[in-house]
């Protein structure tokens, strides 16, 4: 159903293929292609539309026409605008007053409360901040309950006053409480409401004015249609917020959203939502995303999560290994280890370039590794150490040894074969223009 | 008011047809000036088309379609005016939205052995407590004996919520601590069920985002814990879809068919904006009937959906 980009492309180019005097009017058909790719992400139209007519002028003006291959200049192109477009380097949060206020506002169900408490234990934790929880959302049933037991399960006060109805009130209060006990930081949790509800937005207008909180965050959901347009820019009219935390990125969404809410209201994304534990909050990625609405993987994020894990000991170790072509079993199933440290495995692998698309059908268990451990088990050291001896008569002894049969230790051999091939790649490449070639190497 | 009497099966109060009359007057104006004094079917005019339908949530795959169907129809560049145009499109549209299982007439349940038990699942946030809240008003008011189980034991306060819509509208929870298995809910509330010689179970499940196996996975195990109370359970699995839910919520629907077998679907907040063109695209893509939508956050901001008639009422007919 979701043709990538590159895909588009790649289909929109062959059609021109060797005819040279590609013109004008032969570009039109990859610019609407990219455009449809572009809305097949959620991009708003009329932001496609505009998008793809840059596109086109850069295109034009730089002969992508006369490239050797003109739909990954095309790509280049559009990566490029689009990474430029999301905007620079990720921005913190700005809370120098006191106490800083934050105010949470959006649609309904789209993880304001969930990300006021992982804001919360953010700055508690890596700020050495101490926040203070407020329970605005008044309307919802048990929304007050909700944000009080995640305050309790992280040990954070939660400001709230049974019975009051008037959320601007509570907010007034939760600041004088804040000052009065010591609180540098006010996080302020508000009931969802529709852009076009006048009563409820002229409501957290007034509770904007009668706080004025220094960081004001529209909170959005990433799976978001045509509609962000429309959103975005109403809330954006009211508040004139500061930024913008887009959430439940976990799912398999491409987020065009954020390349609309970008261009229309031209704030920061700040942070994102990555799962429903309070430790899946992230700092955004303005390259990365582009990436991924693009449908090009994420390295980057897969590499740097890589390294949040790896100790750097035995990074530099395996580093080596890979040089000498000493990289083995053995080695291998310690990496595994660290990688199950890391999360969910469809997370990581749709991460990687090319993956995307191909596992998209697939399921893979978080447990995905447990046929992998087997058939290594089933090795001998000598055999782990050296996989290239692993013949004929070695492999049915490990498959009948792990319960699987030739077909996968045959499978496993030739993945490990090439994983040691892109590792080596990688390694020569360095940092992130290595990468970049071997992302243009995979697709 | 005339054309909600066709829209939807139920007469409503007039605030809650408010929010509807912006889809479909969004939808309808957003067509009617793409193809506005225009003589001839040209690339200008199915690109306009292209723009009206997709900006509605129409969804890329079915616009495509319905401008494929349309060029098909009308040879390039003939002349044709407005209203022939119209009728054209009216008709593509409402072919896509016909369905073999049909749209419920009233909220009257069918005859099951025991109490008709009907599950409801979908992502976070979109409205799946909410949509249990109004379903168990509805079905109350029609003389049905409802309980509610609160088999959501995963987000913090998940059960209070439902516990505060069971509250409202008279109907009991049955619900075990925060933290327990939402299959021994489910069976709990099953086995609750059928020794009160209830009617309707409705059982609340956690949001969860389709791409997480074994959150869908604990779902197949709520369904299959369920039939050793009541055999023939869930008669019913409505997947609930946020309106404002962009290409996702197909992807969405595939993989809680492929988790759940969904009979239906419910799509909420369409009390929103412009976004009601999103049912069509999930009419026309996936072979499960639209059923109920969301209009707010009450307790009587739920409708019975008809897509006939909402395509009629799309085109003014
Ligand atoms: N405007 C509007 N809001 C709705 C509608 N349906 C639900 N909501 C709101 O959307 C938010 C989420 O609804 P819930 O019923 O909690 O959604 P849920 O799917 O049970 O959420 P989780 O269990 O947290 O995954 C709440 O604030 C509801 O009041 C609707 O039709 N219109
Ligand atoms: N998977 C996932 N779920 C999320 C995320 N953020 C919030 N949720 C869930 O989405 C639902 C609605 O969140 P909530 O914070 O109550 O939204 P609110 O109505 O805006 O306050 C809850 O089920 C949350 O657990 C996220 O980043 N990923
Ligand atoms: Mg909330
Ligand atoms: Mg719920």
């Amino acid at each position: 159903m979701f043709e990538s980009l590159s895909d588009r492309l790649e289909g929109a180019f062959d059609v021109l293929k060797g005819n040279h005097k590609i013109t004008e009017l032969n570009i039109a058909d990859s610019v609407k292609q990219i455009r449809r790719a572009l809305v097949e992400a959620d991009v708003s139209f009329k932001i496609a539309k505009d998008f793809t007519n840059t596109v086109k002028a850069k295109a034009l003006g730089q002969g992508v026409i006369s490239a050797v291959k003109p739909g990954q200049a095309m790509v280049k192109i559009v990566r490029d605008e689009m990474a430029e477009l999301m905007g620079g380097q990720a921005e913190g949060l700005n809370l120098t007053s006191s106490p800083a206020i934050l105010l949470m506002a959006g649609l309904q169900g789209s993880g304001k409360t969930t990300h006021s408490a992982k804001l919360a234990n953010y700055l508690l934790h890596k700020k050495a901040r101490k926040p203070l929880l407020v329970a605005c959302d008044v309307y919802r049933p048990a929304a007050i309950n909700q944000l009080q037991v995640l305050g309790e399960q992280l040990g954070i006060e939660v400001y709230a006053e049974v019975g009051n109805q008037d959320p601007v009130s509570i907010a007034v209060n939760a600041v004088k409480h804040a000052k009065s006990n010591g609180y540098n930081t006010v996080i302020v949790d508000t009931a969802g409401r529709l852009a076009v509800d006048e009563a409820m937005m002229d409501e957290i207008g007034r509770l904007h004015k009668a706080v004025a909180p220094q960081e004001t965050l529209f909170v959005v959901d990433a799976m978001t249609g045509q509609d962000a347009v429309n959103t975005a820019k109403a809330f954006n009219d009211v508040l004139d917020f500061e930024g913008v935390i887009l959430t439940k990125l976990d799912g398999d969404t491409r987020g065009g959203a954020a390349l609309t809410i970008k261009s229309v209201v031209n704030k920061p994304i700040k942070f994102i939502g990555t799962g429903e534990k309070m430790e899946a909050l992230d700092v955004f990625y303005p390259d990365r995303m582009a990436d991924r609405i693009l449908g090009m993987g994420d390295v980057v994020s897969l590499v740097e999560k890589a390294q949040e894990q790896f100790d750097e000991e035995s990074a530099r170790k395996m580093s080596k290994k890979i040089s000498q072509d000493a990289f083995g079993f053995d080695d291998f199933m310690e990496q595994i280890q660290q990688i199950k440290k890391m999360g969910n495995m469809k997370d990581l692998m749709g991460m990687i370039p090319g993956m995307g698309k191909a596992l998209k059908d697939v399921d893979i268990d978080d447990d995905a590794f447990k046929h992998i451990e087997a058939m290594i088990n089933s090795m001998t050291p000598s055999e782990r150490q050296q996989p290239d001896t692993i013949n004929g008569s070695r492999r049915k002894r490990i498959a009948s040894g792990s319960g699987r049969t030739v077909q996968d230790v045959n499978n496993l051999l030739k993945q490990f074969t090439d994983m040691r091939k892109v590792m080596k790649m990688m390694q020569s490449g360095g940092g992130k223009r290595g990468m970049m070639n071997m992302m243009r190497g995979m697709r | 008011m005339s054309f909600f009497s066709k829209f939807f099966t139920k007469d409503k109060k007039e605030t809650l047809d408010q929010g509807l009359e912006k889809t479909r007057s969004s939808v309808f104006e957003k067509i009617t000036r793409a193809v506005a004094g225009r003589s001839t079917v040209d690339e200008e005019v199915l690109d306009d088309i292209e723009e009206a339908l997709i900006t509605s949530d129409v969804g890329l795959d079915t616009t495509v379609k319905i401008i494929e169907a349309l060029e098909e129809r009308v040879a390039r560049n003939k002349v044709m005016n407005q209203d022939e145009l119209m009728q054209m499109l009216y008709e593509i549209i409402s072919g896509l939205m016909q369905h073999e299982r049909g749209a419920w007439e009233d909220f009257e349940l069918p005859k099951t052995e025991g109490p008709y038990v009907l599950m409801v699942v979908g992502v976070n946030g979109v409205g799946k407590t909410t949509t249990i809240g109004k379903l168990a008003h509805q079905f109350k008011n029609k003389g049905y004996n409802v309980v509610l189980g609160a088999a959501d034991t995963f987000r913090a306060a998940a059960i209070e919520q439902l516990g505060v819509w069971g509250e409202r509208t008279g109907v009991p929870v049955v619900k075990q601590e925060m933290g327990s298995d939402p299959a021994s809910v489910a069976y709990d509330t099953l086995q609750h069920a059928v020794s009160k010689g209830a009617d309707l179970c409705i059982i609340d499940t956690a949001g969860r985002l389709h791409n997480k196996k074994n959150l869908m996975t604990e779902l197949s195990k709520v369904r299959r814990v369920m039939q050793k109370v009541v055999p023939d359970a869930p008669h019913e699995v409505l997947l609930v879809l946020d309106g404002s839910t962009g290409q996702n919520a197909l992807l969405q629907a595939k993989a809680f068919s492929e988790a759940t077998q969904i009979t239906s679907l419910a799509v909420t907040k369409l009390d929103g904006t412009a976004k009601g063109g999103v049912v069509i695209g999930i009419s026309d893509q996936l072979n499960v009937p639209v059923k109920f939508i969301g209009v707010g956050e009450g307790m009587e901001d739920l409708q019975l959906f008809n897509p006939e008639a909402f395509a009629s009422s799309l085109f003014n007919k």
